[in-house]
């Protein structure tokens, strides 16, 4: 929650930066900050991001040393990459695997905040922030694949860069604009290197937004009830959840090295491995699996709606996926954040978690038959869960009691509430 | 914690998941089911074995290099540690001040790069001329371009092979089924003279049943089963005693060609693979030690709290 | 800082042995993690296969020089004559602008004399890069301009090297380099 600043500078040194420039003020407050002592495991996965954003940029400077941004060099550059350069190899890899955990970080830090109510009042800003980070994340790991100029590289540029044809009149010279020519070829290939470079550092912008935003309000709970006290609820974020953190942290770095070293492509597509052939399509065009779920929302719409055809049906649920996100904070009309105390909501929630995962599940398999049918009913229920069943749930569910406070809640070692009472959220 | 840790087992079992779904429909037509070799090199302790991919180069020299590259490869590759020409140490004969494990100074690599000519230039007089080739040069494939190979082989591209093993699902079995399988059509069947038919390549044999098993709309008669697999322009490139083997325990077998090919290829499209699993066996425990520290230290500042 | 509410009197700040391990463990980890970040930036395979360069010598012939790419700079080999090998031999230290070798094979301190120029005296090996600004000297090629002495002229700021590549006359200060090389055959050097 938002405080007075604690730190009172020590050294006369203290005193001269703080009369300046409060870098040490920021460092010693962030440090302090009053964090609730009941955030569980689900709440590491902010600093798994943090470590993630890092060591893509800095595996991302170091590959742009010997990267070539020119079609005819851009593969070869990455061979060479692999095999010439010092440690090249594995510095590629975990830039390739990095990008997969990160996705892996974010889609769990996304049903956190979902489950515990982390997007309702006082912390809409920061879900709203959260949704432009992932949208930043989604453009950058776009771009960033198309770099290596692979054959997936290139269809999955062809084929993203096509949505905009969905929209009439201005969709052609959009996608014109966007790819610096007619097709994809060269033009597209060097912008997409000066954005990819950029972009991480926009996230890297909204991401110190974010924590600003949610140091303003406090951290959300798993109990979804405000802090109370700040010394029964709360204790300092160092040491406590720096150590819990850097735990998390290295069982994350566990999973990711296993990857890096022993099965580094494993979640990648082998087609990326044959240079891009503008004259031959790949059997199947497949994005990397944290797109797959929107890839099957875009293939679901298979009719026409009126005057909207079926791409440019497919393009805006698939946009439309996203944007629904931004109205959470005012589509979920429940008085209690925490789905803890929301047994129904928590019913539904996991039918969504079912739903994305099988989407995603959908986006790998061709579009055809059965398996069309089941990603219209998967991107039905998607839509749904926001647009009806979030907002009747509030009105018509019976939550079960919420602890009267964050310390009480720990004291009774379950999560039963003491009083009887339901609680509205503060 | 057990949460996360069964969800750490989710993700993992997810992934595998995808990659395994992946693999079935990339597969493309329906193929037999790869031939499932004990490959050593696979799995966190896998090594390459030197001598096999030293015959897997012969063979490929003597086989595979007249229509097949290896772009991605120079001749010093051959030489550099885990590679199939590496030496320790000098052999008898060569001058004194020569660091044998340079690629560069490596008589065996000198010599394999001395046997094929490279096109430098331009020279002074504006011209490119050929000179014979050395360990920094790459290794020269069989045609300048893809337009030429295609010329060449009727249509057909036969692929770069220095990145195959990656570039194909489950790349070392697809590759040794390949070669090894090779078997003469069903008599359902009818090819054309560049057609030549692998239960292993994926493809579509529907569309190359005789007349008289197609029924009126042109789709196969009850009953007709359809071959698995398809055709490729490449004919069966291997057969016994095609590749002359110095070492006489070896078999001159179909069978140990694709295998030592095999070798040299996943060699050649991960070089440094014996390098990065030992790093990640030395990363893994230092990351597993780094845990359990970071997990008692955690338990020690959070017993002083009520939580 | 308002964290310890409970029955323990102990404050986070005291320094366990475990945070000291945990803490050190971590900085270590970094430290490797470090290094390979670093090392990237090292000349990598591709630069270090071409950072010896073997010339075959048995096509010069007597009087002839030629010039060599060596990383990404000139080297000058000259066959020298009889009489050319003489007068650089006979030259007295005295005479020199630079009295140092400047021979890559010897040690820094090796005077300029024209056994410390050469490993074979029929031979004179030089880096072709003009000790004052850069420039790269003439006098390799048939026709081109030698220079009062004999040996390179650079025709940037008019400086001029003898047979032994030693700087004579004008502003460059130092002898050309000779490089780290060695006979592999009779007729065959590694340079670097």
């Amino acid at each position: 929650m938002s405080h007075p600043s604690t730190y009172r500078p020590g050294t006369a040194f203290e005193r001269w930066i703080d009369r300046r420039l409060p870098i040490i003020r920021f460092t010693d407050d962030f440090m302090n900050f009053p964090t609730p002592k009941n955030l569980n495991y689900w709440w590491t996965f902010g600093a798994i991001l943090v470590v993630c954003l890092v060591i893509q940029i800095i595996t991302g400077v170091v590959l742009a040393m010997h990267y070539t941004p020119h079609e005819d060099y851009a593969f070869a550059s990455v061979e060479h990459i692999m095999r010439d350069v010092n440690y090249g190899d594995i510095i590629r890899y975990t830039h390739a695997n990095g990008a997969a955990m990160f996705f892996l970080a974010v889609y769990i830090h996304m049903f956190r905040g979902l489950y515990y109510g982390s997007y309702k009042e006082p912390r809409e800003m920061n879900w709203i922030l959260g949704v432009i980070i992932f949208l930043l994340m989604m453009a950058t790991a776009f771009m960033g694949y198309v770099l290596p100029w692979g054959q997936m590289s290139f269809w999955a540029a062809t084929v993203i860069t096509n949505f905009f044809t969905a929209f009439p009149i201005i969709g052609e010279p959009i996608k014109t604009l966007l790819l610096g020519g007619p097709a994809v070829d060269n033009a597209t290939l060097n912008r997409f290197y000066s954005l990819h470079y950029l972009l991480p550092f926009a996230i890297a912008g909204v991401v110190v937004l974010h924590i600003w935003a949610f140091h303003t309000s406090g951290n959300n709970n798993p109990t979804g009830v405000e802090v109370k006290d700040v010394k029964k609820d709360t204790v300092p974020f160092h040491p406590y959840y720096t150590v819990k953190d850097g735990f998390a942290i290295a069982v994350f770095m566990l999973l990711f090295a296993a990857f890096v070293f022993f099965n580094p492509n494993g979640m990648g597509h082998p087609d990326n491995y044959i240079p891009a052939n503008p004259q031959v399509t790949p059997a199947h065009i497949v994005p990397e699996w944290y797109f797959l779920p929107f890839y099957a929302i875009l293939r679901a719409i298979t009719f026409n709606i009126g005057p909207i055809t079926s791409k440019l049906g497919g393009v805006i649920a698939m946009f439309g996926s996203i944007a629904v996100l931004f109205l959470l904070p005012w589509l979920d009309t429940s008085r209690v954040r925490s789905m803890r105390y929301r047994p129904v909501a928590r019913l539904w929630f996991v039918l969504f978690v079912i739903a994305c995962v099988w989407l995603g599940y959908l986006g790998g398999k061709p579009a055809e038959g059965i398996y069309v049918v089941q990603a219209q009913i998967a991107t039905a229920y998607y839509f749904a869960f926001f647009l009806i069943i979030l907002p009747l749930l509030g009105l018509f569910e019976k939550p079960t009691a919420q602890p009267k406070s964050i310390a009480d809640s720990v004291l009774k070692r379950d999560k039963a509430p003491v009083a009887a009472v339901a609680q509205a959220a503060e | 914690m057990t949460v996360k840790a069964s969800f750490r087992m989710l993700a993992s079992a997810g992934a595998a998941l995808f990659c395994a779904l992946g693999a079935a429909e990339a597969a493309g037509g329906k193929t037999l089911e790869y031939k499932h070799n004990h490959w050593h090199f696979k799995g966190p302790f896998g090594t390459y074995d030197k001598e096999a991919m030293q015959r897997g180069f012969q063979v490929y020299k003597t086989v595979c290099a007249s229509c097949h590259s290896v772009e991605q490869l120079a001749f010093r590759n051959l030489g550099e540690k885990g590679g199939p020409f590496h030496l320790a140490a000098c052999p008898a004969g060569v001058p004194e001040s020569t660091d044998c494990s340079k690629p560069s100074e490596n008589p065996v690599v000198k010599a394999i790069a001395a046997e094929y000519e490279v096109t430098d230039g331009p020279d002074d007089t504006g011209d490119m001329f050929k000179r014979p080739g050395l360990p920094s040069d790459k290794i020269p494939g069989p045609y300048a371009n893809e337009q030429q190979a295609r010329a060449a082989n009727g249509g057909a591209f036969p692929p770069n092979l220095a990145l195959i093993m990656k570039a194909r699902h489950h790349g070392p079995d697809y590759v040794y089924s390949l070669l090894t399988g090779y078997e003469t059509p069903p008599d359902t069947v009818a090819l054309g003279p560049t057609q030549h038919y692998n239960p292993y390549f994926a493809g579509d044999m529907s569309q190359l049943l005789k007349p008289e098993y197609l029924n009126e709309e042109g789709h196969p008669v009850e009953g007709v089963e359809i071959p698995p697999g398809g055709v490729l322009a490449m004919k069966a490139p291997l057969s016994d005693g095609i590749v002359d083997y110095a070492d006489e325990s070896v078999p001159e077998t179909v069978d140990q060609y694709a295998k030592d090919v095999v070798e040299f290829l996943t060699w050649a499209s991960e070089p440094k693979m014996e390098a990065r699993k030992s790093l990640g066996v030395v990363s893994m425990g230092y990351l597993l030690v780094l845990t359990l520290i970071l997990f008692f230290s955690y338990r020690t500042i959070w017993s002083r709290v009520d939580h | 800082m308002g964290a310890s509410n409970t029955m323990h009197e102990a404050e986070p700040t005291r320094r366990d042995f475990i945070h000291i391990l945990a803490t050190t463990t971590a900085v270590v980890g970094a430290a490797g993690v470090a290094v390979p970040l670093i090392h990237q930036m090292n000349p990598d395979a591709s630069v270090l296969a071409l950072s010896t360069k073997e010339v075959d010598l048995s096509a010069l012939e007597v009087g002839q020089a030629i010039k060599v790419m060596w990383q990404g700079k000139p080297v000058f080999i000259r066959r020298r004559t009889g009489e050319e090998i003489k007068e650089s031999e006979e030259t007295p230290l005295s005479a020199l602008k630079d009295p140092k070798a400047r021979n890559a094979n010897l040690a820094a301190n090796a005077d300029a004399e024209d056994e410390h120029r050469v490993l074979k005296p029929e031979y004179i090996v030089v880096v072709g890069v003009c000790t004052h600004l850069g420039c790269v000297p003439l006098g390799t090629s048939q026709g081109e301009v030698r220079g009062d002495f004999g040996g390179w002229f650079c025709p940037c700021h008019g400086s001029h090297y003898d047979n032994s590549g030693r700087i004579r006359k004008g502003p460059a200060p130092e002898n050309l380099a000779v490089p780290k090389y060695q006979f592999v055959t009779d007729t065959m050097i590694r340079i670097g």
